[in-house]
């Protein structure tokens, strides 16, 4: 399976009521709520890509853009 | 296709309370649907009457929002017409079991090709939050302030002995699985109905003490498991989430009536 990496977290303010679902279940603990009670990503760098946030959203404010992480032998391909 | 390409996204944000399941068995719905490559042009999706059916009014489909319960029979016409489009119909729990008790049985011993989807949030929230028939025995509700003294129908079971030849349950903390469950639904010929346990923190968390949404959603995730486990044998009260019933072979409706429409003019020339 191809690893991804996160490139993104796209957050629709005007979609998201804030219920705090994402906020909660989030395994890294990326995501909070902002003093107007919208979700904001406060630590992009610990997310795993696992997209829980976006498909449990009730919302669907939340998209998770990933891309393809470059691994090593990869690289050397593309190089070559 | 996106999936958010078959929202209607003028319509957005929607009118459901913040933390409303409903919103999640949309986008499992949604994702499933991308997941199949169906079109826009080969689905069209039915309603009642309620918050659930509200779904109805977001997706870029043919959307009929018809009467309180009734989504079931006009789903079956327009099913019996044009048999090749992809009808699904979105319930709540009154919606399907209470006013459309009756066209739920009767679909379901049909085995006409659709998909049915109970929302079930164990209350009628669109007017207040009163008990519904799969509100549980001793479940508060705005017109139980005592408790309810009602039993539960489990859908799961009605479904199967009704003669539904593709039943399911889920939840929405589940989403993976609610989306892989919905989307073998719609693949399946003949009538399939999927429950999908989906919460109303507004009326019933409120009513019945059980937190807000993420907490609903929590208690989802303790007291369900797979279909099968151990896990149920040991502890009778949670509630199995899966396929329960998956058969291919029951001859479908539509099919049935066009053979015997041959038939008759066979026997008439």
């Amino acid at each position: 399976m191809v690893k991804r990496r996160l490139k993104e977290h796209v957050i629709d303010r005007e979609w998201c009521k804030g219920c705090g679902i994402c906020v909660h279940f989030c395994p890294r603990h990326v995501l909070e709520l902002d003093e107007q009670e919208k979700a904001f990503a406060a630590r992009p760098q610990d997310c795993i890509c696992c997209l829980l946030c976006e498909l449990r959203c009730p919302d669907l404010a939340i998209e998770v853009i990933t891309e393809e992480l470059q691994t090593e032998s990869a690289t050397k391909e593309q190089t070559e | 296709m996106p999936f958010k390409d078959y929202l209607r996204k003028r319509f957005f944000p929607h009118i459901w309370c913040p933390g409303c399941g409903h919103g999640i068995v949309l986008g499992c719905l949604l994702r499933a649907i991308e997941q199949l490559a169906i079109g826009k042009n080969d689905v069209v999706m039915v309603s009642g009457i309620g918050c659930s059916s509200r779904i109805c009014g977001y997706v870029d489909f043919h959307t009929l929002h018809t009467l309180h319960g009734r989504a079931l029979a006009f789903a079956t016409g327009v099913k019996m017409s044009v048999p090749r489009l992809n009808v699904i119909v979105p319930m709540g729990d009154g919606d399907a079991l209470a006013i459309g008790g009756n066209h739920f049985i009767h679909a379901a011993r049909r085995n006409i090709a659709m998909t049915a989807i109970v929302m079930n949030n164990r209350t009628y929230g669109m007017t207040g939050g009163q008990y519904s028939p799969l509100s549980c025995h001793g479940d508060f509700a705005t017109n139980a302030p005592y408790g309810n003294i009602d039993h539960d129908f489990d859908v799961v079971e009605l479904a199967r002995a009704a003669g539904a030849t593709f039943v399911a349950r889920s939840t929405t903390f589940h989403a993976r699985q609610t989306t892989e469950i919905i989307r073998k639904a719609i693949a399946h010929p003949g009538f399939a109905v999927v429950e999908v346990l989906s919460q109303c923190p507004t009326y019933y968390g409120r009513k019945n003490k059980q937190g807000g949404a993420a907490e609903m959603m929590e208690w989802y995730r303790d007291n369900t498991t797979p279909v099968g486990s151990k896990a149920k044998q040991q502890n009778p009260t949670l509630i199995e989430r899966g396929i329960f019933v998956q058969d291919a072979g029951k001859p479908e409706y539509c099919c049935e009536y066009k053979k015997l429409v041959e038939r008759a003019r066979r026997g008439a020339s």
